[in-house]
């Protein structure tokens, strides 16, 4: 970038292939190639416009929820409440809508408010209690699977929810979650500009905010960070919110896609966007990932979730093909890592 | 060096303080003053009340005995945020720096210079880079590149990068603990010209070490700590390094190991 602008000649032996190499992003890069090379001879209908607006597609509602939990990761952290938090949030917002009768962008803005209190609550146990986020999540993921299902039956008295579609405010609310918009003939979804949104608005607070830092620092080192004044409570606080708030879109596009919500959905993925932080950069340990690195992992669970399917193979085969890949992208990660410290 | 200190205002100043830690006692009795320009060392074995002490004076823990002055004022500092902002600065052994991190954004970790309004405001990232270089400069520390990992530098650098930054930032006080205890004898050499730099640029430190022979160097007065009490408190001139030596280890603990050990 400005580099430049720190005057030494020998700077000038840090060659772009070396920088290119230590950016956290580069063996998920690799990845996506390989796949996308694959597919393209494995599959004929692969490399169709359509299929790129589907694989785009599939990638994208994995991909809003990634941003958030890579942050969260880079700040040392998960959350196993991640998944089936997305369905709380298409639940609160349909049954309250439905409920109050009211327009379904108060149920919207109900749900906003309370998914972002669920994400405080992950973040303020764990800043309270110490016990690892493994652990605290886990206990709200089992409570909210049970709270969904629960509730649900107690207020719908099925598995599902009454449709909301003949209510008022829901043709506008559908268009800002659900919509499809027409570009050169080719149908695409809106989550897709969520998705780059989000991954846009989280490059730019990890890479030039002063929060940023923080989230590299907290989860780096938490002792080193509090020593020098950074509120590691309040950033990791910040984080769960991150994540109820990716929760909250990828939920509203669940609810209007459709317009009832089933209430055992969600379980599971909590580990598909975490998959795709890894295989984007993220370390597991904490302290180092992109969010652009999780988009592209999120590219790759797209396409591979797709191509199985325009290959006409079994689509049994995409757990084992998940597998390999997050033990390929960790080791590569590693290797990259490692590769480009050394030459430094 | 010592015969105006009595009547200028110390920097930071403990009297009679004391920490205990459930039914463990930690610290019992301890007084020192820190004054601008000097160097304060902080001597004692392990599990004599170093670690402690620094935390009191960081704002890690509180005190539950004696005073803690700051600049006259008596105070009980409740975070180290707080020390920070009353020019307090604490450069620890082992949690300095975050090593992924490159060394322009440890540099000015916890307290980033911004530009910008509202959303856009953001962090001044060339500033960063340029200062973050020339500072370094400044303390003799050459870096190729101010975007490398900090974990990638020695051990010795990494101490003289949080120096330098605590330096930079207006510290009045610098606490260093242990500096020199994970280092070879050359890179010690190297933070201890760090520490007489600091103290040359009028800033009051507090060194803590558990090597008599690096206090000597650079020390004006010596806190001796043994089992969390004070042991003694000398000025320079009042002591030696055979005496230091001595009392560090013990004094006849000291004598006894010598003729334990002593081969025919």
């Amino acid at each position: 970038m400005s580099a430049t602008a720190t005057t030494d000649e020998r700077l000038l032996r840090t060659s772009p292939l070396r920088r290119l190499l230590g950016r956290p992003e580069l063996g998920s890069v690799v990845g996506a190639l390989a796949v996308f090379v694959f597919f393209a001879f494995a599959a004929d209908s692969f490399l169709r416009a359509a299929s790129l607006s589907t694989v785009l597609y599939a990638s994208s509602t994995i991909g809003i929820m990634a941003v958030p939990v890579a942050l969260l990761m880079i700040g040392g952290e998960f959350d196993l409440s991640a998944g089936v938090l997305v369905t709380s949030s298409a639940l609160i917002s349909s049954m309250f809508s439905y409920q109050m009768t009211a327009n379904v962008w108060v149920g919207v803005g109900v749900s906003l408010l309370a998914t972002l209190a669920i994400g405080a609550f992950n973040g303020f146990m764990l800043s309270r209690t110490r016990l690892p986020s493994f652990i605290i999540t886990l206990g709200t993921f089992l409570m909210l699977t049970g709270m969904n299902l629960g509730f649900t039956k107690l207020i719908s008295g099925t598995v599902s929810t009454k449709t909301i579609a003949d209510m008022e405010g829901f043709p506008s609310a559908r268009d800002v979650f659900a919509s499809t918009l027409t570009v050169g003939g080719i149908d695409f979804k809106i989550t897709i500009l969520w998705w780059f949104a989000l991954v846009a608005v989280a490059s730019w607070i990890l890479l030039r905010t002063r929060a940023g830092n923080w989230i590299f620092a907290v989860g780096g080192n938490k002792d080193a960070a509090r020593a020098v004044g950074v509120p590691v409570t309040a950033t990791k606080i910040g984080l769960y919110m991150g994540v109820a708030f990716g929760a909250w879109i990828a939920g509203q596009h669940l609810l209007f896609s459709y317009d009832v919500v089933q209430s055992g959905e969600g379980v599971g993925n909590e580990l598909i966007y975490i998959i795709a932080a890894v295989i984007g950069g993220c370390l597991i340990t904490g302290g180092y990932g992109s969010a652009v690195g999780s988009a592209v992992g999120a590219f790759i669970f797209g396409m591979t979730s797709k191509g199985i399917v325009f290959a006409e193979w079994n689509p049994d085969w995409f757990k084992f093909f998940l597998g390999a890949m997050l033990l390929l992208a960790t080791l590569l990660n590693a290797w990259v890592r490692k590769r480009a410290e050394a030459t430094k | 060096m010592t015969t105006d200190t009595a009547t200028r205002t110390a920097l930071v100043e403990l009297t009679d303080v004391g920490k205990r830690y459930g039914n463990v006692r930690a610290l019992e009795g301890v007084s020192l003053k820190v004054h601008a320009g000097e160097i304060t060392c902080v001597l004692g074995d392990n599990g004599a009340g170093k670690s402690t002490l620094i935390k009191i004076i960081a704002g890690l823990h509180q005190h539950d005995g004696g005073t803690l002055r700051i600049e006259g004022e008596e105070t009980r500092l409740s975070s180290p945020r707080e020390a920070l902002d009353r020019g307090i600065a604490t450069v620890y052994q082992d949690l300095a720096v975050v090593p992924l991190m490159p060394v322009w954004r440890n540099f000015f970790l916890g307290s980033e210079p911004r530009k910008g309004v509202g959303p856009f405001k953001r962090m001044d990232v060339d500033f960063m880079r340029k200062t973050a270089h020339a500072e370094l400069l400044r303390m003799g520390i050459d870096l190729r590149d101010v975007d490398q990992p900090i974990g990638t530098l020695s051990g010795g650098e990494r101490q003289c990068v949080a120096i330098a930054r605590a330096v930079y930032f207006g510290a009045k006080v610098l606490i260093l603990d242990e500096p020199t205890a994970a280092l070879g004898v050359k890179q010690s050499g190297v933070v201890l010209k760090y520490v007489a730099a600091a103290r040359d640029e009028g800033l009051g430190v507090v060194f803590i070490t558990h090597n008599p022979h690096h206090a000597y160097l650079v020390g004006d007065r010596f806190v001796l700590l043994r089992r969390g009490t004070m042991a003694g408190n000398h000025a320079r001139d009042e002591t030696t390094l055979d005496e230091l030596t001595e009392q560090m280890a013990g004094g006849t603990d000291l004598a006894d190991l010598r003729r334990e050990l002593n081969r025919p």
